[in-house]
């Protein structure tokens, strides 16, 4: 298996708190890989770099492609210097304009949050439809004039919502208000939102959390059929212990910022570095 | 009626309780009359406020309780819609040929009223991108209303354009001011975006004003009155013209021009009512409302959210434009006074009246707030008075608008 997504010695600080020192991991194509690791670890920090909402101060994050491999950081622009290849100036402040985010999430990153974000007051399937956004026909004047082509674009991507909708069970609920959910229902809704986007690499923030037993055997499941049928690579934060060693090939364990252990869910729970860190005792 | 004893009696004590409010509140207000350094007590005037707040009250009470609740939140949920396409076609028709008719009944003064309120439901409908799709609080939007009419007005005094080319190329002008504001302001919202578009709006006014060499100042500047196939509606051609009723062989009128107008106009609006309803259900008005819903979800879904709100202001500032030149050409002459922020006010209360993004429901208050005054005028003391009672109303009982905006049905494609 080839690496899809490698972090090479990424680095963030927020004033005075470093909440990312030197990380460096990979991230096998068509694998799980978990991020583990107490509150306040760097988790969603991590994340928001990778998907390009904070920019790494430090260090690479490359995705590979059929070419050669992507620097996402190098998306998100940079400090204008005026020394550099006015090319690549001119690039930098494009991207400072035009914000790299939503070029990283078409590099083919998708994410869903910690707290979830829905388009609330629009419909289930709404929500779907604006995920598909980019496959979609644009052209304004096709869209008035209702042409063959715009009505087939938009007739593939209604297809492709339910589609998802029938995999995670809301095809009744689909012309609801997405916040009429409830609670484990959005966070489905919004893994599904993520998978339209057609991604490389899903990851997802904390998708057990506040989810009930059986929601969350469930999630279990479909998080292995992304991997298994839809053939994405997953990135997950999980608190829920049991759901993470039952579903990941991978783990890395964060603490204050930094890797202190990664490997098979077997390795992972022998390293005594990793239960130090999670039950506190002092190991030196 | 019939009504619960219990429930009548609770109105009944409800009603006597704000009397006696009512009596607190305004006996020392009315009741005591300064005399001098003395006073004297007047008791009529108190128990009459008191008297009629009693009554009302009581009134309201007997109404039935479902009309003056609050309205729920999610009252429009989506439903399939129950008209087929040939029958809202043929319905729209049968509206446009119905309004336009009235070109050969209404009088001068209507038509002007009429080409009036049309203008409002077009800045109306601009707006209502804006702020009700995109969720951008926009206060300055008389400003692209400005650029609108003096692109006319000002592009027939120094490149001699004339009506039909000044209506795209003013809407195009306004779109282009729409995006030279969404620059700046791509990075607020709420209240700092309300701020930075109220300056905004200000500052193309004070331009206007000030700069007299080039806008005619204070003094304002005459703009053409349109014509059609180079025929004017005038009872003598100017220069080299032909008058368009010796053409046709009618009698002159003078309200041949505004009929003109109104129906030019008319089918402008007809055109944006159409394109507005398609833009909501194509990709841009969806990524739209996502954009107002949440932007950090848009971008990590790969939409620009850069170039969607630009498009937001350029679209709704476009329309804006093309009512500026409508006013223009209806008024003959334009000056910074038409594009106050009372303006801006006034359309931002048409789409927040009307609810916000449904298009009929800001077609709705755009004219009411424009037919209103006009057939208010004996009372024109009163118009604003009436106008803010209004508002108040709308709020409590419809905090959303008058029309809740419906969500797009989708049913799964057959096969
Ligand atoms: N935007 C920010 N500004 C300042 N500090 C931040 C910001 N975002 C995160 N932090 C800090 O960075 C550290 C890591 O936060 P992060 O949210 O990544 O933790 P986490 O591992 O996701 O925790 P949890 O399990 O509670 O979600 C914390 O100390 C947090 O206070
Ligand atoms: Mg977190």
């Amino acid at each position: 298996m080839s690496t899809l997504l490698d972090l090479n010695s990424v680095s963030l600080q927020f004033g005075g708190i470093i909440a990312l020192n030197r990380v460096s991991l990979s991230v096998e194509e068509g694998s799980i890989t978990a991020i583990i690791g107490p509150n306040g670890a760097g988790k969603t920090t991590l994340f928001n770099c990778i998907t390009g909402f904070y920019r790494a101060q430090d260090g690479q994050i490359l995705l590979s492609t059929k070419h050669k491999p992507l620097d996402l950081v190098q998306l998100l622009g940079g400090k204008f210097r005026l020394f550099d290849a006015p090319w690549s100036n001119i690039k930098k402040v494009f991207y400072g304009f035009f914000g790299g985010t939503h070029l990283v999430a078409r590099a083919g990153i998708a994410r869903t949050f910690q707290n979830i974000r829905l388009f609330s007051e629009m419909t289930v399937v709404e929500n779907l439809l604006v995920a598909q956004h980019r496959h979609l026909n644009r052209n304004v004047l096709a869209g008035f004039l209702n042409l063959p082509g715009y009505r087939k674009a938009e007739a593939k991507a209604l297809e492709c919502a339910f589609f998802w909708l029938d995999i995670i069970g809301l095809s009744d609920l689909a012309n609801q208000p997405a916040a009429a959910l409830s609670y484990g229902n959005q966070r489905r809704l919004e893994i599904a939102r993520a998978m339209c986007t057609e991604p490389r690499l899903i990851c997802l923030d904390e998708p057990a959390a506040g989810l009930n037993p059986n929601e969350t055997d469930q999630l279990s499941l479909l998080v292995k059929r992304l991997r298994d049928e839809f053939k994405v690579t997953v990135l997950v934060i999980e608190h829920d212990m049991s759901l993470v060693m039952s579903i990941s090939d991978h783990i890395v364990v964060l603490n204050y910022g930094e890797v202190i252990a990664k490997g098979s869910p077997k390795e992972v729970q022998a390293n005594p570095k990793v239960l130090a860190a999670y039950l506190g005792s002092d190991e030196d | 009626m019939n009504m619960s004893r219990p429930r009548l009696s609770k109105t009944l004590v409800l009603s006597a309780f704000a009397a006696v409010v009512a009596l607190i509140l305004t006996g020392p207000l009315s009741g005591l009359v300064l005399e001098g350094y003395d006073f004297k007590t007047r008791f009529s005037a108190p128990l009459q406020i008191a008297a009629f707040v009693l009554i009302v009250r009581f009134i309201a009470g007997l109404l039935p309780e479902s009309w003056l609740a609050p309205r729920q939140k999610n009252e429009a949920a989506p439903r399939a819609t129950r008209f087929k396409t040939w029958q809202l076609v043929l319905g729209g028709l049968l509206v446009y040929i119905a309004l336009a008719s009235l070109v050969l009944i209404a009088s001068k003064y209507w038509l002007s009223v009429g080409i009036l309120a049309l203008i409002y439901i077009l800045l109306g409908l601009g707006l209502n991108i804006v702020v009700g799709f995109a969720g951008l609080l926009d206060l300055g939007f008389v400003g692209f209303y400005a650029v609108g009419a003096y692109g006319y007005a000002l592009g027939h005094q120094y490149l001699g354009l004339g009506f039909w080319a000044a209506i795209p190329l003013a809407a195009m002008l306004a779109g282009l001011f729409g995006m030279i504001l969404g620059f700046p302001v791509l990075r607020m919202h709420g209240d700092y975006l309300a701020i930075v578009t109220l300056g905004f709006g200000e500052i193309i006014r004070l331009v206007l004003n000030n700069w007299i060499a080039f806008t005619g100042g204070p003094n304002g500047i005459d703009a053409p009155a349109p014509t059609f196939f180079g025929w004017e509606f005038k009872a003598n051609a100017t220069q080299g013209g032909v008058p368009f009723h010796e053409v046709w062989g009618l009698d002159y009128s003078s309200g041949m021009l505004d009929g003109f107008i109104f129906l030019v106009l008319l089918t402008v609006v007809a055109l944006v009512i159409y394109a507005v309803t398609r833009l909501r259900g194509m990709p841009i008005g969806r990524a739209w409302e996502a954009l107002r819903e949440d932007e950090i979800a848009c971008r990590s879904l790969g939409l620009n959210h850069v170039f969607t709100k630009l498009s937001a202001f350029a679209m709704g500032a476009s329309i804006g434009g093309l009512a500026g030149v409508f006013f223009a050409a209806s008024q003959g002459f334009v000056s910074p006074v038409s594009f106050s922020f009372f303006e801006s006010a006034l359309v931002l209360a048409i789409v927040v009246l009307g609810g916000l993004g449904s298009v009929t429901g800001v077609i709705l208050a755009a004219l009411f707030l424009t037919l209103m005054p006009e057939a208010l005028r004996e009372f024109s003391d009163y118009r604003i008075l009436i106008f803010g009672f209004a508002m108040v109303l709308i709020m409590i009982w419809r905090p959303r608008g008058m029309i809740q905006q419906r969500r797009p049905f989708f049913t799964r494609a057959k096969g």
